[in-house]
């Protein structure tokens, strides 16, 4: 007979159908940071995918190369909910210095899986432990010894999959996409989830309730992290000068561009139609991609806080110039070196005004994959339509982690390359000035160097300069220039993403939120409608400048909530600045900065406190 | 009798030398800016440079304002304090089919702007870069820079005890492949200089003496019109022949260091000290040296490699802008897209 561990009484842990807790949990799989586990994760989340079932996976990652600990959270949710959740039901402890406390920190009824002699279980008794002789397992199918750390990563995907009643074949099919047109290591690989899925056959007795169920939620989607899905927007979007410096959580959006760009933009002659330049620093990189932008090019970069830091003096320039790019910041906690791989929405307030004097930018706030590719193809545009740097603002937590989405749409309007004046063009204004607006959108026109056309120069400078971009300290000459580009980001806001009413059902609360919040937030809607029979509202904000929209649903509502991620309120501190001063006092704060992802319980509980549920 | 002025001379591109001046300069009377501000107008008409084909590039201080006294019709970005290598670098990359001059201080490229300009040398980005060198800062009255040499004295009688870098030394090292030094105030050898690197391919790093008149001119200085007249030491006498000139004069092979640039033209560097080698780094950098040494300004081209790939060539890009390339290049087809979708499904 097979022996499981029966420390749950025989009628605990029977299981039969109504006790069953299908396609709704999460499992932790706790390892050590560069044991290679990435991949087995992955598997195991595309497997849960493949059966159909809304999956996402978070990484908790330690600012280390090897030896510490590392968690990964595998989230399966028939209802759709892809946040973070704060409990996890299943435990795969494969890292001995963590086991413990991980184990102790499950909640009553969970399961956890571990090397056999870690002997969990002497520690409690309400949580069903599965011991696996993982050493064993993976010496039997692996000879090389040093292959063995990689591929014991491998056993546990097995082991879980059986006991989730995952289909085989399924798994299968994620272990040959993960190691495509490698058969051999597709061969060692999958030898070992069959190994350990064996095992948990033949010697394990299912005690636990979660099992995964075939579904239909995820045919047609696709599985993404949203640096992958930026750095596709900016090369639909033709970027040709990528300029940046290595930083976590960012490094990966430019690794994916430039995988990208070296797939689709070499000329059948072997030629690049891009150049992508790592920096010495953030200065050079900001640098870069104005000097690239000023002379006709679609130039970016990518970083996190503390390089967004470095930019400031050039974002200023930049502005003031009006000279377009696009910056992403992939944040991170701060402040300085904070915690650099833990997510956070703290950059808010430093990348709206970043630099010195009178100075706004233009902020993109993508709030999933989807969004990511868009707005990442979308901040081209606007910039060289505004003629001034966009930043698009993601996190770790969505730049870096999988998630599922709907497949992305091919942007069919042609591109959008600003008001620039051709030598045709000048031949027939006779000149032009540089910074005057003609057109009553407060957007002047601009020349490229090497226009053809004696008059198409003219002198780009950070110092006070007329309209027609002469130098000048002539204190009407300078401030009409700062009141132009007070106007220019009025047109701004009717250019930007709108937002979008994601619930407006005429409730007297509701909600403001941006960015990776939105899961968390949506979930933690139906907790409240659920558990205390209270509809919200809710407006999604996707840019700064705030559309007029923003306004009128705070107008609308007794009292809103802005939740974010981050602890001195930015974004509601910013909304102050924009709201009416009436409408200001409406404003309450929910706020989340510890380094980890949101989560739907934390907002349901604080809503609850601070409304008197 | 009343005759016809005559028509002004034209270089060979058609155009008169007005075509190349700029704005009125507001920098004092007197200061070497100024000189090197008219060389490059000189230098740039009598090689037909195409204004249009040019970009200007600088940082901030006296010097870095200069390009709004040359080249009106010629693209000029005034950039921030020591960053503009990297501008320069995002323009260059953007448009490497441009000419492109930049105009730094000591100040600008010594102090704040060190970190940028030694990977601008090190990349051999094509352009050139002229550090109007006054061992002061101007703009901001009067402070020592880091190329002020040791011992020299500010008008205050503040003496700078630390040693002065020297920017083509360090250029030598890190990789520019036109290295030379002159004075604001030697007209023949600044022309010539400024010559060959418009002809240049690659990285021409020029440190021109430019007496700041107003903070550092007076006795006790090492970067005075005075001092410069009694201790420059040229170690070549350096001759420009155009490729669209007549080349053929003859000279003393024996006595002249000929290098051929990339545009058919002839650098020609007479030798006025032993047998020095313009090709030669590590004999390059032992020269400077041994020159500071002797507290002698050494002069002249130090330093030329006509074959080392710019940094536009290790880019491998097309030959057009890339600013500017049609979006049937720079977009990916609809098909591109369907197939990533397809396998993240
Ligand atoms: C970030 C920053 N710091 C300081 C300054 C002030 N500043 C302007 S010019 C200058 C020094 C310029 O010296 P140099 O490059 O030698 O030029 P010069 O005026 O001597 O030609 C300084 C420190 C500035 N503009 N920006
Ligand atoms: S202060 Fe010195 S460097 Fe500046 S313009 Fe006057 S003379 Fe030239
Ligand atoms: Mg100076």
């Amino acid at each position: 007979m097979a022996t499981g561990d029966l420390a749950l009484g025989q009628e605990q842990g029977a299981l039969n159908a109504r006790s069953r807790v299908i396609n709704d949990f999460s499992i932790n799989v706790a390892t050590v940071n560069g044991s290679g586990s990435q991949s087995a994760n992955s598997v195991l989340l595309k497997s849960i995918f493949g059966m159909g079932v809304p999956v996402s996976g978070k990484n908790l990652f330690p600012s280390n190369i090897a030896g510490l600990p590392t968690w990964y959270t595998i989230r399966a949710s028939k209802d759709g909910y892809v946040a973070r959740k704060r409990d996890t039901e299943i435990l795969v402890a494969l890292n001995p210095e963590t086991a413990q406390s991980d184990f102790m920190g499950l909640p009553a009824g969970a399961a956890a899986i571990y090397e056999e002699n870690m002997n969990l279980k002497q520690h409690r008794s309400d949580v069903v432990c599965y011991p696996v002789p993982f050493d064993k397992i993976t010496a039997s199918v692996c000879p090389e010894a040093k292959l063995r750390k990689l591929v014991k990563n491998m056993v546990y995907v097995g082991v879980v999959a059986q006991l989730l009643s995952l289909d085989l074949a399924v798994v299968e099919k994620s272990v040959k996409k993960q190691f495509a047109k490698k058969q051999k290591v597709f061969d060692l690989n999958f030898g070992a989830v069959k190994a350990g899925y064996d095992f948990a056959q033949e010697k394990l007795v299912k005690q636990d309730p979660f099992v995964i169920e075939k579904m239909d939620q995820t045919a047609g989607k696709i599985i993404i992290d949203g640096n992958a899905a930026a750095g596709m927007g900016a090369v639909f979007a033709g970027v040709t000068v990528v300029a940046w410096y290595p930083i976590t959580p960012s490094t990966s959006l430019i690794e994916a561009t430039t995988d990208l760009l070296k797939k689709f933009r070499v000329t059948p002659e072997g030629k690049a139609t891009f150049a992508v330049v790592q920096a010495e620093d953030e200065l050079a990189a900001i640098g870069m991609v104005l000097g690239a932008g000023w002379a006709g090019a679609r130039s970016m970069t990518s970083t996190s806080g503390p390089g967004i830091s470095l930019m400031a003096e050039f974002a200023g320039l930049g502005y003031f110039a009006e000279i377009p790019g696009v910056i992403f910041d992939v944040q991170r906690t701060g402040p300085s070196t904070g915690m650099p791989t833990r997510t956070s929405q703290a950059d808010l307030l430093s990348t709206a005004f970043l630099s010195h004097g009178d100075t706004k930018h233009v902020c993109l706030l993508p709030s999933s994959v989807k969004e990511c590719f868009e707005f990442g193809y979308e901040a081209f545009n606007l910039a060289e339509r505004l003629q001034t740097p966009v930043f698009v603002l993601t996190d770790l937590d969505l730049g870096m982690n999988n998630w599922m989405s709907d497949p992305f749409e091919y942007p069919d309007k042609p591109l959008d390359r600003g008001k620039v004046l051709t030598a045709e063009d000048l031949k027939k204004l006779g000149g032009f000035a540089r910074y005057r607006d003609v057109d009553g959108d407060a957007i002047p026109y601009r020349t490229l160097p090497g226009t053809d056309h004696p008059k198409a120069a003219y002198f780009t400078r950070g110092s006070g300069h007329n309209d027609a971009a002469g130098y000048t300290e002539k204190p009407d000459e300078y401030q009409a220039i700062m009141d132009r580009l007070t106007r220019k980001f009025e047109t701004a806001r009717t250019l930007v993403p709108a937002p979008i009413a994601v619930k407006d059902s005429g409730s007297k609360i509701g909600f403001l939120a941006y960015g990776s919040t939105d899961f968390a937030l949506r979930e933690s809607m139906d907790q409240i409608k659920k558990e205390h029979g209270q509809d919200v509202d809710y407006m999604r904000i996707r840019a700064y400048p705030f559309a007029h929209e923003i306004h009128d649903f705070v107008a609308k509502h007794e009292r809103v909530y802005v939740v974010e991620q981050d602890r001195d309120a930015q974004l509601a501190s910013l909304l102050k600045l924009d709201l009416p001063a009436d409408q200001v006092t409406k404003l309450r704060s929910i706020l989340h900065y510890n380094g980890l992802p949101i989560d739907a319980r934390s907002i349901t509980e604080e809503f609850a406190t601070k409304e008197g549920l | 009798m009343a005759t016809a002025a005559p028509a002004p001379k034209t270089n060979h591109i058609g155009l008169p030398i007005v075509e190349y001046r700029g704005g009125k300069s507001t920098l004092c009377a007197g200061c070497g800016h100024n000189a090197i501000s008219e060389r490059i107008i000189d230098a740039m008409f009598e090689m037909g440079v195409q204004p249009e084909r040019v970009m200007k590039m600088s940082g901030i201080g006296c010097s870095s304002k200069s390009p709004a006294y040359f080249m009106s019709r010629s693209h000029s970005f005034n950039s921030v304090h020591g960053r503009m290598p990297s501008v320069s670098t995002g323009a260059i990359l953007a448009n490497h089919t441009m000419t492109t001059i930049g105009v730094s201080g000591d100040g600008d490229t010594a102090s704040i702007g060190m970190g940028q300009f030694v990977h601008l040398l090190r990349r051999n980005l094509p352009m050139i870069y002229i550090i109007e060198d006054n061992g002061v800062y101007g703009l901001t009255k009067g402070q020592f820079s880091a190329t002020a040499d040791i011992g020299s004295k500010l008008k205050t009688g503040v003496i700078n005890d630390l040693p002065a870098i020297d920017t083509c030394a360090l250029a030598i090292q890190l990789g520019a492949t036109f290295v030379g030094r002159s004075f604001s105030g030697d007209k023949k050898q600044l022309l010539a200089m400024l010559k060959a690197a418009i002809a240049h391919k690659g990285t021409v790093m020029l440190d021109v003496i430019s007496p700041c008149v107003t903070f550092n001119d007076h006795e006790g200085s090492t970067k005075s019109y005075k001092f410069m007249q009694e201790n420059d030491e040229p170690i070549n006498e350096v001759g420009f022949v155009a490729s669209f000139e007549d080349i053929s004069v003859d000279y003393d092979s024996g006595q002249v260091y000929e290098v051929e640039m990339h545009d058919g033209s002839s650098l020609r560097l007479r030798k006025l000290q032993e047998d020095y080698d313009p090709t030669n780094k590590a004999e390059a950098v032992r020269t400077l040296m041994a020159a500071h040494e002797n507290n002698e300004v050494l002069t002249g081209v130090f330093y030329i490699d006509t074959s080392k790939p710019t940094f536009i060539d290790l880019l491998n890009v097309v030959d057009e802008p890339l600013g500017t390339l049609p979006e049937s290049l720079t977009r990916p087809p609809k098909s591109a897209l369907d197939a990533l979708m397809a396998n993240l499904q």
